[in-house]
This record gives structure tokens, C-alpha cells and sequence, in this order.
């Protein structure tokens, strides 16, 4: 069954303190190329049958309302993924 | 033997309803103070009546407390599914009506008011991504609310902070309208205790009747209870409505 993925991020203005810290836990591992990490969050909402363009402007309207706070957050992506 | 328990707080108990006003507590999947908050109630002379998340019938209260704790879990956001639920959308409505609702947010409650937009800005990560559980400082920004008429400008009151998500932030044309139009209703005094934008503990609406902040006033009402096993800072918040809704003055 095809998914409509919702990618979301914090607003590039809000500080993100989880990424800070991964951030900071990084090159105790030994990755040292990365300057910072924000993170984000990934939605998979499944649809039964064929992703219409109805259904997808509905997966818009739920990122805006729903899924993401458009007061510290972005939509950043919202795609279709076949199976 | 039985033992039933009640899926929501039993606040039958006689009290000492001197005022005759009635003070809704909701609860939510997932609340933990909602108890306490009725507690309060009580303990400031006024009627607690419980009302359910799933419910739409305000039970004609005078005032809503929406009380700490752990809505949903926070999935998704704190906050952000109990705003949908069928309770606030009647709360949303009474706040906004012309008159205007008592309404006041306690931590997983105050961010529950943003996620309704009933109050602006919203609550991330404290910025040391601990949970922090302490007594707290408080100045007190603003006394003309519902909540705070029985506090003076200026003040400065100890009540419990308890939270993982207490970073209050809004954009900065936000933050200046707050403070230009004197909403700001609590700060934080000596220590930022989750980098809050500008030491922002609590806010109030336009209006002066919807109340959000992070710290927990119902857990400092009662000597022996509070912060340093006395403090009862917290008690005002509740008399303050009470005064308000009998049309009384400071």
C-alpha cells in the first residue's frame, strides 16, 4: 500500500537541544565532520488504493494542523512513496 | 471484594463551598494533577467539579482549570492531542465568549492552551534536556488576571516547577507584544530553570481571563505540604477567581 511520508522540523530559528546533543555525542564516536545536527520528525501515513490528489492536498492539511505546530515548526516534505 | 476504581477523580467529598462558585477540573488521558487542582479549589472555598476530556458539557462552571501532567503521553507534541479533544472545544468557545471563561493552564495544561491557541508561543525541550523537578522563584508580572488579582506587582512567590518540556518560546514580535501589553504574568527569578525566552514562567490572554504557566500552584496551598514543608504561595491563584467570580475586590 502506498504511503504519503510528512517530514518535520523545528523552525530554523528555535534552538533544538536534542540535536545539540547528538551533536555533542558524535565525535565521541569518532565522527568529527559533522557541525550540527538537528532533529526532526518522519510521519507515514498509510492509504489504502491509489494516492489521489485529494488525499494528498488531506495529508497537507493534517501536517499543517495535526502533525506539526506552525508556531516552532516547518512541513518541510510531504511525498508519495510506492511500495 | 470489589475494588472499583474511579476512572476520573472523585470530588464528591463535602467541602467548604463558602462562595457558591463551582471551578471545573478536566481530565485528560493521562493527567496526574487534576486531584491536587480540585484540592485547591476546595481549599480557596469554591466547588470542584470534574469534567472528562471526552465530555461537551461545561456543567455550567464558573472557571476551568486544566491541570498538569502527561496527556497522551506527549506524543506527538505535549499538548498537541488533548487540544483536540471535545472538552476544549467548549472551553476554547466559553474563553473566547463575551464571558469570557476563567481559564487556567497548568504545565501539560498551559501547553495544551498553546496547542489551542488560546494563549500564543509553545513549549520545546528544557534547553539542559533534563526533567526538572524543584522549588521555584517567581515574580510575579501581572496582578489584574482572573488568577492573580489576590497577588501584589511585584511580589515574589516559591511554588513547585516539574518538567521535561518548560522551554517557552514564541518569536521575538511575540515576545514584545507580550511584554508591551503586559502579559507576562510570571517570570522566573534567579535562575532560568529550562531557557525560557526572557525568563517567561507564565502568560495571560488579551482579555486577563486565560492563564498558562509551568510551575504548579495547587502543590504549595496547604502548611506542611509545600515548598520547604510550608509554603502556601500557590493558594492566591485560587482565591484570586473566587474573588473574581463573587465580585469581590482585593
Amino acid at each position: 500500500m502506498p504511503r504519503i511520508v510528512v517530514d518535520v522540523m523545528l523552525k530554523p530559528e528555535i534552538l533544538d537541544p536534542q540535536g545539540k546533543a547528538i551533536a555533542g555525542a558524535l565525535p565521541r564516536l569518532g565522527f568529527s565532520s559533522f557541525e550540527a545536527v538537528r532533529q526532526g520528525k518522519r510521519f507515514e501515513l498509510t492509504v489504502e488504493g491509489e494516492v489521489t490528489e485529494e488525499i494528498l492536498a488531506q495529508a497537507r492539511e493534517a501536517a499543517e494542523t495535526l502533525l506539526s505546530n506552525p508556531v516552532i515548526e516547518d512541513v518541510v516534505n510531504v511525498e508519495v512513496v510506492a511500495d | 471484594m470489589s475494588t472499583e476504581l474511579p476512572l476520573i477523580g472523585d470530588y464528591s467529598t463535602p467541602g467548604t463551598e463558602l462562595s457558591g462558585a463551582r471551578i471545573g477540573v478536566v481530565t485528560f488521558p493521562g493527567t496526574l494533577d487534576d486531584r491536587d487542582a480540585a484540592r485547591a479549589v476546595r481549599a480557596a472555598g469554591a466547588e470542584a467539579v470534574a469534567l472528562w476530556h471526552g465530555d461537551t458539557d461545561l456543567q455550567d462552571v464558573d472557571a476551568v482549570i486544566i491541570p498538569g501532567g502527561f496527556s497522551y503521553g506527549d506524543y506527538l507534541r505535549a499538548g498537541a492531542i488533548s487540544r483536540f479533544a471535545p472538552m476544549m472545544a467548549k472551553i476554547v468557545d466559553a474563553a473566547n465568549s463575551e464571558a469570557r471563561l476563567p481559564v487556567l493552564g497548568i504545565c501539560n495544561g498551559f501547553q495544551i492552551l498553546t496547542e489551542s491557541h488560546l494563549l500564543p508561543g509553545s513549549m520545546i525541550k528544557n534547553d539542559h534536556l533534563k526533567f526538572i523537578c524543584r522549588d521555584q522563584l517567581l515574580r510575579v508580572e501581572n496582578n489584574e488576571t482572573a488568577w492573580t488579582n489576590q497577588y501584589d506587582k511585584g511580589e515574589e512567590i516559591t511554588i513547585v516547577l516539574k518538567n521535561q518540556d518548560g522551554q517557552y518560546v514564541a518569536d521575538e514580535k511575540v515576545l514584545d507584544e507580550l511584554v508591551a501589553e503586559n502579559r507576562v504574568a510570571f517570570s522566573y527569578v534567579g535562575w532560568n530553570p529550562n531557557g525560557s525566552r526572557r525568563s517567561i514562567a507564565g502568560i495571560s490572554n488579551k482579555a486577563g481571563n486565560v492563564v498558562g504557566l509551568m510551575p504548579h500552584p495547587e502543590h504549595a496551598i496547604e502548611s506542611g505540604f509545600g515548598p520547604d514543608h510550608r509554603g502556601t504561595d500557590g493558594l492566591r491563584f485560587f482565591t484570586s477567581v473566587v474573588t473574581q467570580l463573587v465580585g469581590g475586590k482585593k
